[in-house]
């Protein structure tokens, strides 16, 4: 019965009747389609963010007239000095700045030296030394803080920026980061330096660190986000403004001004600007150091 | 005759010395990190689940011997079990959406695109909020006053909801605040996930009549599928380490309707002064942690082995 069989996919893979202006009108169709469905994803996710910046620059009863307030009406920027004048936070900001760089600055150097023995030198006890390296992945901070808290009471570190610094400065993530690319570096390059008299410090420092550029990069760049971004533990260990870092200042300042909510947000802009320019220059690093657990294994 | 032995006795003990060199070396440089580890990572450790034998008179502040009652009394104490369900259900809420709408930005993102640069930008530009601004930007849409959704819905003639004071929505809004706040960290780690795929496996795909669809069901879930069980895991562990929305927006309530694990501990711990029942609680927590953390290690371990 059957006169012309034609596989099924036959058609659809070279349609005859389909002229090329067709196909090419059909494609431009489709990444219009595209753009549309890009476009409505990123309002979507950039409301809260837009929102935000549009409140900030309101006052309290403009900002209650829907659908008006959803656009600034004149662009008075002077919100931004008064949070300035009202609250601690550009005090808040340097310390942030300063706790955070801290702690990029020991996590790296802790993380390179350690990296080094796993990556290169033999001795008894290495396995141990590196299983005691991966147990600590295994506790998070939240199961620790009673423990912490009472031992930074008893090292008198409360409201202190040891207190905020040095609990953080090892990492066996930066640890594991680097060690993997200390390992990509050649055998041969480490036996040249070795007959060019280099012993293992003046191996690591002017060959291998060098060469795991990226790596320590990524890990700089990681670091410094996850640290300016901390909460539990600043909470905790400071009561006193002076030692405040801005994510508990932003808590404060929305607690104490709860009636003047462009205050509260324009402090969420100020906040965030850092983070959110080291975001753009660094997207690179970031997206490296981010993705090195998930995706590299 | 006899100089060989002595020679080599020389070279060993040069060797040894070396060693010893070696490893001298090696504990110097691992020093500053087994230090840091030791005062805040082990000794806490261990102090944790010691801390947990002890009972704190809430008056006197006097800490009695009990061994593991107070272990038997947290695991069963009707606040505790909320605190765990509740991180249960915040757990749930959170991951698939997180999951599902992250990955569906990734594919959204994965094609060549003229302006696909700022896009992905965009997607990823939330992984730079910490909780703290993620929670106070989420205040602008959902504050009772000024949120512009409430804002929304007056507009149009109803009555406004009070999301984060009311025990049915207080969860589902924190949830809301996390799942946009993890949006731009699991975008960047699902796109990576699509851009290690084989192009040419799609170009096959597609010469075989495979609707969008079919290839992403077929091709890009199987194959992706290793990125997404290491989300799914490191976003439920990361649940339940949650704290910050909660002391910011919901202060655990109401009704303790928001009351996560953390936020429980900590609670128990700073503003009731019983030391030993929130260690008790970090124990638990801990173990949670473990089995979760032993399952991710098994993924990452399974796809070390199989990859390349």
């Amino acid at each position: 019965m059957a006169v012309e069989t034609i596989p099924a996919s036959a058609p659809r893979a070279v349609p005859p009747t389909v002229s090329p202006e067709r196909r090419r009108r059909r494609r431009r169709v489709r990444s219009f389609l595209n753009y549309v469905a890009l476009t409505i994803a990123a309002v979507v996710v950039l409301t809260p963010i837009y929102v935000t910046i549009a409140f900030s620059l309101q006052t309290g009863p403009q900002a209650l007239q829907f659908p008006g307030s959803m656009w600034p009406g004149e662009l008075d920027l002077s919100v931004f000095r008064r949070v300035f004048e009202v609250s601690g936070i550009g005090r808040y900001l340097f310390n942030s700045a300063l706790v955070a760089a801290l702690i990029t600055v020991g996590q790296v150097l802790t993380s390179i030296t350690a990296a080094y023995v796993f990556a290169e030198l033999e001795f008894k006890g290495r396995n141990l030394l590196f299983v005691a390296f991966l147990a600590t992945l295994m506790v998070p901070a939240e199961v620790t803080i009673v423990a912490n808290y009472d031992t930074i009471v008893s090292f008198g570190w409360l409201d202190s920026y040891q207190g905020l610094v040095v609990p953080f400065l090892a990492t066996a993530f930066g640890t594991f980061l680097i060690r993997q690319a200390f390992m990509g570096i050649p055998r041969d390059l480490r036996d040249a330096a070795k007959l060019d008299g280099y012993g293992h410090m003046g191996f690591l420092w002017s060959v291998a660190v060098p060469l795991a550029r990226p790596a320590i990069a990524a890990l700089s760049v990681f670091s410094f986000l996850l640290a300016w971004n901390q909460y539990l533990w600043p909470l905790l260990i400071t009561n006193d403004d002076d030692f405040r870092t801005v994510q508990i200042g932003l808590r404060t300042l929305a607690s104490s001004n709860i009636t003047e909510f462009n205050l509260v947000f324009a402090g969420t802009v100020v906040a965030s600007i850092p983070i959110f320019v080291l975001l753009i220059v660094f997207q690179k690093q970031l997206v490296r150091g981010l993705t090195s657990g998930a995706v590299k294994g | 005759m006899n100089r060989r032995p002595v020679n080599d006795r020389a070279r060993t003990r040069t060797r040894t010395r070396r060693r010893w060199r070696e490893r001298g070396l090696a504990f110097t440089l691992l020093l500053p990190s087994l230090l840091v580890f030791g005062v805040f990572v082990f000794y806490p450790f261990a102090r944790t689940f010691w801390l947990g034998f002890f009972e704190t008179d809430p008056f006197g502040g006097r800490r009695t011997f009990v061994g593991l009652d107070q272990y038997t009394d947290t695991l069963t104490s009707s606040s505790f079990r909320n605190s765990l369900w509740v991180t249960l259900k915040f757990t749930l809420l959170t991951v698939p959406t997180g999951l599902a709408l992250g990955l569906g930005l990734a594919i959204l993102a994965h094609q060549k695109l003229r302006g696909m640069g700022f896009y992905r930008t965009v997607f990823s530009s939330t992984v730079a909020t910490s909780v703290a601004v993620a929670s106070l930007m989420f205040i602008s849409l959902l504050s009772p006053s000024v949120g512009l959704i409430n804002q929304a819905i007056r507009w149009f003639g109803g009555e406004p909801i009070f999301f984060l004071q009311s025990p049915g929505w207080a969860l589902v809004a924190i949830s809301a605040v996390t799942v946009w706040q993890n949006l731009g960290i699991i975008f960047i780690v699902t796109s990576a996930g699509l851009q290690s795929l084989p192009d040419d496996l799609y170009e096959s795909a597609r010469l075989d009549g495979a609707s969008a669809w079919s290839r992403f069901v077929d091709i890009t879930v199987p194959l992706l599928s290793p990125t997404l069980l290491f989300g799914f895991v490191v976003l439920t562990i990361t649940s339940f380490q949650t704290f910050g929305q909660v002391d910011l927006l919901t202060n655990g309530g109401p009704l303790e309707a928001t009351n996560l694990i953390v936020f429980s501990i900590f609670e128990t711990a700073f503003r009731d002064f019983n030391p030993g029942s929130a260690a008790a609680q970090a124990v638990v927590l801990f173990f949670i942690v473990l089995v979760l953390t032993a399952v991710q290690f098994k993924i990452l371990e399974r796809r070390v082995f199989y990859g390349r």
